[in-house]
């Protein structure tokens, strides 16, 4: 599949997805980028600074969201340019043990500019944790063909 | 303990090599809940025009934040890991990181602004490859692969 400028319009919805994290995604998404900042997985450290409880990489989030641009455009080589702020954590609750999610983040995207010179869609998500937006300005370029 | 203000322009050099390996490609996708094959499946990444498997578009954060460790750690700058709150974070790929590639980062210090008892720091990794054989510190035979930029909050007291 390859998608073309041609056929996009700005707004055009691109679709959703709902992805349910638990504290051994955080554990293991650590591990991976080699960040262990206690505050992502030790729950009296996370209080202890202030925060309501284990929080979410926003690495973790902003990696995990952007998979959805991934698949719609087919290659994940064709995201040439991400970026967002983080604006809220995302506290996952310690559901150690159950099958239930410690959050839920809500990713859904569209988009928001077409360059026509430089075969380019950028695709804005909207990404939303227990109502609210923890992601402001989530936007990735894409090369299209 | 304040943040140095005298970090701003401040750059650290190249440090190590990190080796881009398969399994850390895959290892990184799983996290990420990343499932498109070419992250996993070489003749899927070779059928899309990959020399092998494709990292996930945020992949370079290791590297960046390996970058980002010279500066957290160097005793002058003042900044306290356990206060560190991750505001903005961008990825902009020159090509795709692929397995084998051999990077390092170059780390520049763009930005440094007190807010309230605390400062905001806005950090840039250059990532380049090195062409096979090649030193960390043989600049001519480096290709660009990455530039990231993030901006990193350190809280005050009481903040």
């Amino acid at each position: 599949m390859s998608i073309t400028i041609a056929e996009l319009t700005v707004g055009q919805d691109i679709g959703s997805r709902s992805i349910a994290v638990t504290r051994t995604d955080l554990v293991k998404y650590a591990g991976a980028s080699g960040d262990f900042n206690p505050i992502h997985w030790n729950e009296a450290f996370a209080t202890g600074v202030g925060l309501p409880g284990v929080i979410a990489h926003g690495m973790f989030t902003m990696g995990a969201a952007v998979q959805l641009v991934t698949d719609w455009a087919g290659d994940p080589a064709a995201v040439v340019d991400f970026q967002t702020r983080f604006t809220k954590p995302v506290p996952v609750a310690d559901t150690t043990g159950t099958p239930e999610a410690g959050a839920v983040i809500e990713v859904s995207g569209a988009i928001g500019a077409l360059d026509a010179d430089a075969g380019t869609a950028r695709v804005d998500l909207t990404v939303v944790s227990a109502g609210q937006k923890v992601l402001v300005k989530a936007q990735a370029v894409v090369r299209l063909a | 303990m304040t943040i140095n203000p005298d970090l701003q322009g401040r750059s650290y050099p190249a440090a190590e090599v990190y080796d881009v390996g398969r399994e850390k490609i895959r290892e990184f996708a799983r996290a990420v809940k990343a499932t498109h094959p070419a992250h996993f499946d070489v003749d899927a990444a070779k059928a899309l025009g990959h020399s092998d498997l494709v990292a996930p578009p945020t992949f370079a954060i290791i590297v960046a934040q390996r970058a980002d460790a010279q500066l957290i750690e160097d005793p002058e700058s003042g900044i306290d890991f356990s206060r560190v709150v991750h505001a903005d974070q961008r990825f902009t790929h020159h090509r795709p990181i692929v397995a084998g590639d051999r990077l390092v980062a170059e780390l520049h210090v763009d930005g440094v602004r007190a807010m309230g008892g605390g400062a905001m720091i806005t950090t840039r990794s250059e990532i380049f490859a090195l062409a096979p054989g090649a030193a960390g510190d043989s600049a001519d035979v480096r290709e660009p692969v990455a530039t990231t930029t993030s901006s990193i909050l350190v809280r005050g007291e009481g903040q």
